[in-house]
């Protein structure tokens, strides 16, 4: 992992000092709300519908066993003893007190953690593949140009004040995990003609109330142009990004008023000031890089047979987990374990601080001591040796943390909705758990397959609803909660945007939809055929025909 | 039309109504209810003079049902506030819930 150097640890001490003398000035009435409110934010401090909410960065998706401590200690102490993951690979607090941000702040930034541009019209935490650097189908490991980037976005005083927030993803991997075709700059890395490694640069993606897949704007980018060519996206952004609309003020507004061509030619403009001065990096800078994601001390292991200490034949519920859960390593004899978020007893995403320290000793037993926490809300061991697959499993289970349903219809993104979120319009918890409630059990989720189910609160699509392949969108109808459909979407390396199916259903016919749909996909589909395939295969028609009826 | 002002506090910006008295209670069923719409602008004028003394955060009026004593807002979302999130088996769920 990366270790903060002297300016890294400077630059986050002194910011909690600052808050800290902020946090006085507004709790002795020297500042307002309205003097408060943006020094907050940009400490990721909101204010939810029942109290304080805090958004703490988990840079790329990495979290050391350490750092899992802290939050639990400040789960416990500061607040009611649970975090919720989330899409962006961050966790929050929801019931955290003013007076106590500070001293959590401290505690953070101890471990190397911190809360800023967790908020705001700037450049948000970078999310990456949380398989990264372990990934077989990996070109190269993504994190090292995550932590490039992120350390040229923080606080970088030019793009303080954007149009809007501003989200980047990297992928390593041609198998797209990190959802890059919907952020305003996708990274996908590949192999060019002369068999060298660089980035597609995918630019204007996102969801919200006008969701767009990105467009490529650059076939091909060399790393040690990476920073200044993103300094040039910014640059044209920040110029003309509208600032007058908060509903058209992202990227992908711009990138589709100009058009990618003269998007590309007013980028290409701007690079050609930045591209071979500073911000150009050298190879030595990303080899020093490179060399805080060394890989750990992994031991000569053989790759086992697909049923480690024999046990899948006999053990349904194990063999499911493995099927599900698990993931292959690219160094032999070592295994990629999937922690799952979402159960019968849990929110989708949450944690509790019981739970934190027991996953952080697991991490420290079974996997180096590091964690990652994907976009889908859950976390994953990296490092774990496949003879001791079994015995990680039995103590997740005993933790309630190894339901088999990795990509399944029960391993829903659900964002925290009506219950928690000042902008919702709808409950979307609620409908997680009935769906995971219906779908409980196991062999009908595995028959089943991968199909994913995402759901959001309201437009803004925190729960990432465009691009599940069940997507759900609660809405308000004069005072009532509905839930609209659209199907087909997915955010992997053929992203697409799904398409409604047409009126919404009220809360309590919400679920019974979700069967039908999943019904209607498994009277249609061919043997083998995941539901994406075979939404692509028949269309909307025999979907709509099942929920609607015809007429 | 029955209202109460709802608000948010400041120190721990958990959810408050105006009880009598300028004072600020947790539970709905502590504040002050106003019947009328005179009422209602002498609540929310006590409230709006507290947030200009820095002590909550945003106070409005909310348009309250009363059924068998049970006070309850009209409106979902503020509903969801003054009761906490109902989320089954959730560790945070509000100390002072008693469901919707």
């Amino acid at each position: 992992m990366y270790r903060y150097d002297e300016f890294d640890q400077q630059l986050v001490s002194e910011r909690v000092e600052q808050f800290r003398r902020q946090v006085a000035r507004r709790l002795n009435g020297e500042l307002n709300e309205d003097q408060f409110k943006p020094l907050r934010l940009m400490n990721g401090l909101y204010l939810q519908l029942h109290a304080y909410m805090l958004r703490i960065n988990v840079p790329y998706g990495c979290l050391s066993s350490k750092q899992l401590r802290t939050l639990a200690h400040i789960a416990r102490v500061y607040d009611k003893g649970f975090g919720h993951f989330t899409t962006r690979q961050n966790l929050q607090f929801n019931w955290i007190k003013l007076e106590d941000v500070p001293a959590a702040l401290a505690a953070l930034a101890e471990v190397e953690m911190h809360c800023i541009q967790s908020s705001g019209n700037c450049i948000r935490n970078i999310t990456s593949d949380q398989y990264a650097g372990r990934a077989r189908d990996e070109i190269e490991d993504p994190r090292v140009f995550c932590e490039i980037i992120r350390q040229w976005y923080t606080l970088h005083p030019e793009f303080a004040y954007l149009p809007r927030k501003f989200k980047i993803a990297v992928t390593g991997s041609p198998n797209d995990r990190a959802a890059v075709g919907v952020h305003d700059i996708g990274l996908r890395m590949h192999v060019n003609d002369a068999e060298k490694p660089g980035f597609e640069v995918i630019v204007g993606g996102g969801q919200g109330r006008t969701p767009h897949i990105g467009k490529t704007i650059r076939d091909w980018l060399p790393a040690k142009y990476l920073l200044s060519y993103l300094e040039a996206i910014l640059r044209v952004y920040n110029l003309y990004g509208r600032r007058d609309n908060i509903y058209k003020a992202r990227i992908k507004i711009l990138v589709n008023h100009l058009g990618i061509e003269e998007f590309r030619r007013q980028v290409d403009e701007e690079w050609e000031y930045v591209k071979d001065g500073a911000l150009h990096i050298p190879q030595e800078e990303i080899d020093r890089i490179n060399a805080y994601f060394a890989p750990p001390a992994y031991e000569r292991l053989d790759d086992l047979e697909q049923e480690p200490n024999g046990l899948r034949k006999t053990n349904d519920e194990f063999d499911a987990w493995m099927h599900s859960n698990v993931a292959e390593h690219k160094v032999a004899g070592y295994a990629i374990v999937n922690l799952s978020l979402k159960g019968p007893d849990r929110p989708p995403g949450d944690l509790t601080d019981d739970q934190m320290d027991a996953v952080a000793d697991l991490a420290d037993r079974y996997s180096f001591g590091e964690l990652r926490v994907n976009h889908r809300q859950n976390l994953v061991f990296v490092d774990v040796k496949q003879f001791e697959l079994k015995e990680l499993w039995d103590k997740l289970k005993a933790l309630g943390l190894a339901t088999a349903n990795i990509g399944h219809v029960t391993d829903m993104i659900c964002c925290p909705g009506l219950d928690y979120c000042q902008l919702a319009s709808a409950r979307s918890i609620p409908i997680a758990e009935q769906i995971t409630e219906r779908f409980e059990d196991l062999k009908n989720l595995h028959a089943i397959g991968d199909l994913t189910i995402n759901i959001s609160g309201c437009v803004n699509a925190c729960g990432h609803h465009h691009v599940g392949n069940i997507g759900i969108l609660g809405v308000d109808k004069k005072g009532k909660e509905y839930y609209q459909f659209t199907l087909g979407g997915s955010s992997d390396q053929n992203a697409s945007l799904g398409e409604r199916t047409g009126p919404g259903f009220p809360a309590d016919a919400t679920v019974g939809a979700v069967e039908t749909i999943v019904n209607t996909y498994l009277d249609v589909r061919d043997d083998g055929e995941p539901f994406l395939d075979t939404y692509r295969r028949v269309g909307m028609a025999p979907f709509k025909e099942a929920l609607y009826g015809t007429d | 039309m029955q209202q109460m002002v709802i608000a948010n506090a400041l120190r721990d910006g958990l959810v408050i109504f105006l009880a009598e008295n300028g004072r600020w209670v947790n539970a709905i069923a502590d504040g002050a209810l106003a019947l009328d719409t005179d009422r209602a602008k002498q609540l929310l004028d006590v409230a709006q003079q507290a947030e200009q003394r820095n002590e909550v955060i945003g106070p409005e009026l909310i348009e309250i049902e009363v059924h068998d004593d049970l006070r309850q807002p009209v409106d979902i979302r503020e509903a969801i506030r003054a009761n906490g999130p109902i989320v089954r088996g959730h560790p945070g769920e509000n100390d002072e819930s008693h469901g919707i």
